[in-house]
């Protein structure tokens, strides 16, 4: 085996025990316990109401801001990982090149807070 | 047929002794964990907690998960039922494959990849997707609201976490958790490890991983008072059991990754003779049980936080709080190097 495989092969042997053994303990409990199931237990709990409406309905237009927002920053995060990691060699040039990076997206947040994206009454 | 006994089969049954030796004690501690939180709060309350089955009520875990082994597994009409089954197998999954990377002691680890934290960052990440399967598939409204609320949360901390862990790297220089254990490594021992220079951002890191595991000052997912449980309202017997285990899993993992990039993993925090005696593993579930301790300990001292109040404090916050200790961190370390004449 090569070195690359020998570094990341346990890692897949690992996901697939893993997967095998979440999936057996649903399995065993589903064999070993009675079922015994009628329309009324398995109707989505509503505070013993019948539910009305669909449950995926309509929601607040910020939960798709926040999750746009954190691709935004959670990818900055991603150009920061090699950049910290090869730090040490890169020398002034490398860390000012980083710095007016993350200055655009400075200004970028400074924009979203002053538009109130961050708010939450 | 020696040759392929040798090279393949050999290697191979080791690894899944391996994989069953973290796997095992990882369970077991999973367990003793719920056990350890309710003797924590009780002890908080001034009450007794668990104390009936068995000695000092020790194996109330096992009769707990006996007890859930036991039950109907129940799956709503409306649910999509592919996917409602398949999101606590993915939470429990990932709360157990992080620990492929996390280094137990000095060359003690079964993979040492050289990106281990960006391995440990991506998995965290995926976390969130067990809670949106769950949310959506139950077909349930408070499962619904709780999947997004703890979607908006988990993902708004782990912002603020991404910038805490770039600014370790940027002291370590690699991604190797072995490696940022060693460069905590020093003369003074607790007092080289990183959160001493990094205060703020070890203080930033914990909450936010406070709040990545929905734990209590955070745990407004399952909000019991509104959302009854949250995302997994509608779930019953093992299922809900994986989503449990998954979540103790998370916290013993993220006190992991507190204790390898703040408290100096397996290091001894006094660097001289009878401490350093002691093998490093048990310091290193020394300092993980310290961290438990200060989850629950939190969680007996503090109320929950307002929805508002939490989006606020991640975002407007942690975020420009670590962003600015980056830029400075990254600053100090330049300075240094241009003065000392070794870089620029």
């Amino acid at each position: 085996m090569d070195a690359l495989l020998r570094e990341y092969l346990p890692i897949l042997i690992f996901v697939g025990i893993a997967v095998g053994l979440s999936a057996i303990m649903v399995l065993a409990s589903y064999v070993i316990a009675r079922q015994n199931p009628d329309s009324e237990k398995l109707s989505p709990y509503e505070c013993g109401f019948d539910p009305f409406e669909n449950a995926r309905g309509r929601f607040d237009v910020r939960y798709y801001l926040v999750a746009i927002l954190f691709i935004i920053f959670d990818l900055e995060v991603a150009f920061l990982f090699p950049w910290a990691v090869t730090f040490g060699t890169l020398g002034l040039f490398g860390f000012w090149s980083m710095m007016v990076f993350l200055g655009v997206l400075t200004i970028g947040f400074i924009y979203e807070w002053k538009k109130g994206a961050l708010e939450w009454e | 047929m020696a040759n392929l006994l040798n090279n393949y089969l050999l290697p191979l049954i080791i690894i899944v002794l391996e994989i069953l030796a973290i796997v095992v004690p990882l369970l077991v501690a999973v367990a003793y964990l719920t056990y350890f939180e309710r003797k924590v709060l009780a002890a908080a309350q001034l009450r007794k907690g668990p104390n009936v089955v068995g000695p000092f009520g020790l194996l109330q875990p096992l009769a707990d998960g006996l007890k859930l082994m036991m039950k109907e597994t129940v799956i709503p009409s409306g649910a999509n039922r592919v996917v409602f089954i398949a999101a606590p197998i993915l939470t429990f999954t990932l709360s157990l494959i992080a620990w492929a990377v996390i280094p137990i002691q000095a060359g003690v680890v079964l993979a040492d990849i050289n990106v281990g934290i960006l391995y440990l960052f991506a998995i965290s990440s995926l976390g969130v997707y067990g809670i949106i399967m769950a949310g959506w598939s139950s077909n349930s409204k408070y499962a619904f609201l709780g999947a997004l609320r703890s979607a908006a949360q988990m993902v708004s901390y782990e912002v603020s976490m991404g910038f805490v862990i770039v600014t370790v790297l940027l002291c370590a220089g690699s991604l190797n958790l072995s490696a940022i254990v060693n460069s905590q490594a020093g003369s003074y021992g607790l007092l080289n490890w990183y959160w001493l220079p990094l205060l703020p951002m070890f203080v930033v890191f914990f909450i936010s991983v406070l709040a990545e595991t929905n734990r209590s000052p955070f745990d407004l997912p399952e909000g019991e008072s509104e959302l009854v449980a949250g995302f997994f309202v509608e779930y019953s017997a093992m299922t809900f059991a994986l989503f449990f285990l998954g979540e103790y899993g998370n916290m013993i993992l993220m006190s992991a990754m507190t204790s390898i990039l703040f408290l100096g993993g397996w290091l001894s925090p006094l660097p001289f003779a009878p401490f350093t005696w002691i093998p490093g593993f048990v310091w290193l579930f020394a300092k993980i049980a310290f961290v438990l301790f200060c989850f629950l300990w939190v969680r007996a001292t503090f109320p929950r936080f307002r929805y508002d109040q939490l989006m606020r404090l991640g975002w407007k916050v942690f975020l420009p709080l670590s962003l600015g200790w980056l830029v400075l961190t990254a600053g100090v370390l330049t300075a240094i190097r241009t003065w000392s004449g070794t870089g620029g």
